[in-house]
């Protein structure tokens, strides 16, 4: 400023009038300069704002008014098919290494028998996406955690590999990768050490879409598999739970998973 | 008691230097079975999706819980003020953070990720008690560091008391959240128990125990220091103890388990038809590790033995991780109870008892735990004085008398 100063006292001086058009200029110039940078820097800082905002982990921007869940209607499974499995195996990227006790699976087909009456059920059986996840409770980094919305994902980069979620869960729902991975799908985090499970098709949901196994059942024609927001009483899923009869596996547990079943 | 020298070993035999490259041959063939399974992934392992804990648990928990036990000596001495008990607390020390050391290697070596340990000490779930573990764990190492301070620095010795019943509250904290760590799964039937914890402090006791008296005969051995009966009659008798509280506890467990029909399955799985299991628990665990020794522990014919008191805590150790073995790959064995009154099946092995073989990498890891424990007393005692000069009967105890029959009775029923 010293120096702007100087320069105008001169040019006042020596120039008269003329050189307060000088002035002028010089000073609109520099107030111009000025608000450029200003709004440089603001809009700049906005768009660093911004970005961070778009940065945010993507838990944080679900909402807790919504619960996603599945109703699977096991009277509807078709005997024998496993188009659920499949698709959910071809949407993740879960290839086998032939090795059926350590090659992972998020969903798996159960078969049931009545030990009294003989009658048989199949289900596919799943994380249960709990209310209230015991996987959750006793990870201890935190890197098993539920989304606002209900669905129980796991942190790839929180994830040591400590296996305390797969001891104490109810479901047999995870799966540890024993071995090195590759060509993973896309957007589907998955590698050697860790844990993992079904994630609902997160990434999917997120896209409004609905979770492959749900998509693949319906393709099939059986639709025993629904999916959608539990807590919107004008939902499929709601609608029905609230006027059919529905159970939730381990329900003496209390944890309130989001996966009910039918017929079972 | 006379006045107590402690003196470090001189260190320099041949055969010193022969049983350090010892366990330093076996810490690096662990090492080596550990990037072995680290680099080619946990499928090269027993451990499955079904059997997640496998022997390296088995390792890690039984070095873990008998490192609390270790302890009992030093907090015997200056929590209850038994003095008999005082020229052995700096070794009790030494020991705990040893086998803790040991147990924690295993049990880091085995994560998935152990390249991540630095995120196990930044992120923590408060509501795990896994996390609150982490914590357990680091504060035993400091704590009972502090205690050797106080004991082994004259000017200190004024505080021992005060920071030794600190550290003995601290070890009954610390069993308590490794029991819990299976008490609280309310997942399993082999699980969710809150008797998990007590049981998991008595195992301490009789483990640790075991494991010390053993430390203590063969270095006294090795090095030609006097060890008296004094000492080890008082030593073996409270082992006696506890091994007898261990197997109450045991009993009370599969007791109020076989009087609630839920759990019938799970006790005639351990109790009855579980195979290698069933053979752990009648025949390893009770028998081997439990009934025998105390059987010889007291006694008359064998009770005043060196060599039956150093079979007896073979025993007992043989014992406790054969229940340590039931007690964590049993307890997953065990399938899940999905379903009550149906009959399951998947490809995912729902409704069958799960199959488990150890693989030669996991055996060599948990050995190599159990390695490291006793390298780091080896070498401690070389650098500090741990161990008095002499634990010979005239000094630890000049009344002491060879037990007779009803100076032992009365001794094991104090």
């Amino acid at each position: 400023m010293s120096q702007t100063d100087d320069h105008t006292n001169n040019d006042q001086v020596d120039n008269g009038h003329v050189n307060n058009d000088h002035v002028n200029n010089y000073r609109r110039k520099f107030l111009g300069q000025l608000a450029a940078v200003t709004a440089t820097g603001a809009l700049g800082s906005g768009l660093v704002l911004n970005n961070f905002a778009q940065a945010r982990p993507a838990d944080e921007a679900v909402s807790s008014n919504v619960r996603y869940g599945l109703l699977i209607d096991t009277s509807k499974c078709g005997n024998g098919c496993d188009a659920c499995v499949k698709a959910c195996n071809d949407e993740n990227g879960l290839q086998g290494f032939d090795r059926p006790e350590t090659d992972a699976q998020w969903i798996r087909t159960v078969k049931l028998r009545d030990k009294s009456t003989n009658r048989t059920v199949s289900l596919p059986m799943m994380c249960q996406h709990c209310e209230f996840p015991p996987c959750v409770d006793v990870c201890p980094t935190g890197a098993s955690f539920k989304r606002a919305d209900g669905i129980v994902l796991v942190d790839k980069h929180l994830c040591i590999g400590c296996r305390y979620c797969m001891m104490a869960c109810p479901y047999k729902a995870r799966s540890f990768i024993h071995e090195e991975l590759t060509g993973q799908v896309q957007g589907i985090p998955r590698g050697k050490g860790t844990v993992e499970s079904c994630t609902l098709c997160v990434h999917r949901v997120d896209k409004g879409e609905t979770p492959a196994c749900v998509e693949a059942c319906a393709k099939d024609g059986h639709k025993a598999l629904i999916f959608g927001d539990l807590k919107d009483a004008s939902s499929e899923i709601a609608l029905r739970i609230s006027k059919e009869a529905s159970m939730q596996v381990r329900g003496d547990l209390k944890l309130n998973p989001g996966v009910r079943y039918q017929g079972i | 008691m006379a006045k107590i020298h402690y003196r470090e070993i001189e260190g320099n035999s041949i055969n010193y230097y022969i049983l350090l490259g010892f366990f330093a041959v076996i810490i690096a063939i662990a090492l080596a079975a550990t990037y072995y399974m680290e680099h080619n992934g946990h499928h090269v392992t027993g451990m499955t999706n079904q059997i997640v804990w496998g022997v390296p648990h088995v390792f890690a928990v039984f070095l873990i819980v008998a490192a609390s036990g270790a302890l009992n000596v030093a907090s015997i001495a200056s929590v209850f003020g038994k003095t008999a008990y005082k020229p052995l607390a700096p070794l009790s020390g030494l020991v705990a953070i040893a086998l803790l050391m040991g147990g924690l290697s295993v049990l880091v070596l085995d994560l998935g990720r152990p390249d991540r340990l630095i995120v196990a000490m930044t992120n923590y779930n408060f509501k795990s008690i896994f996390a609150w573990n982490i914590f357990l764990y680091n504060g035993f190492l400091v704590i009972v560091g502090v205690y050797l301070w106080m004991m082994m620095e004259h000017r200190m010795n004024k505080y021992s008391k005060a920071v030794g019943f600190a550290a003995f509250t601290w070890r009954l904290i610390l069993t308590t959240g490794t029991g819990s760590i299976f008490g609280f799964l309310v997942a399993r039937q082999s699980y969710d128990a809150a008797i998990m914890a007590p049981m998991f402090i008595l195992m301490s006791f009789s483990f640790g125990m075991a494991i010390f008296i053993l430390i203590l005969m063969g270095s006294y051995a090795g090095t030609g220091r006097p060890l008296g009966t004094a000492v080890l009659s008082r030593l073996k008798n409270l082992l006696g103890v506890f091994v007898a509280a261990v197997l109450l506890i045991v009993a009370i467990f599969h007791l109020t388990n076989l009087y609630a029909t839920e759990h019938h399955g799970f006790e005639q799985f351990i109790l009855l038809n579980g195979g290698i299991y069933t053979f752990l628990f009648w025949g390893v665990q009770i028998l081997l590790g439990s009934l025998i020794p105390l059987f010889l522990l007291y006694s008359p014919a064998t009770r005043e033995s060196a060599l039956w008191i150093t079979i007896s805590c073979v025993l007992v150790i043989t014992g406790g991780l054969a229940q340590m073995y039931g007690i964590i790959i049993g307890g997953q064995a065990f399938p899940l109870n999905m379903f009550p009154g149906f009959e399951v099946s998947s490809s995912f092995f729902d409704g069958v008892v799960n199959h488990y073989s150890p693989s030669m990498p996991e055996i060599a890891l948990g050995v190599g735990g159990v390695a490291i424990a006793l390298i780091m007393v080896t070498i401690g005692i070389k650098v500090l004085r741990f161990l008095p000069l002499s634990l010979d009967d005239a000094i630890v105890d000049p009344h002491y008398k060879p037990a007779t029959e009803e100076t032992a009775e009365s001794e094991a029923t104090a």
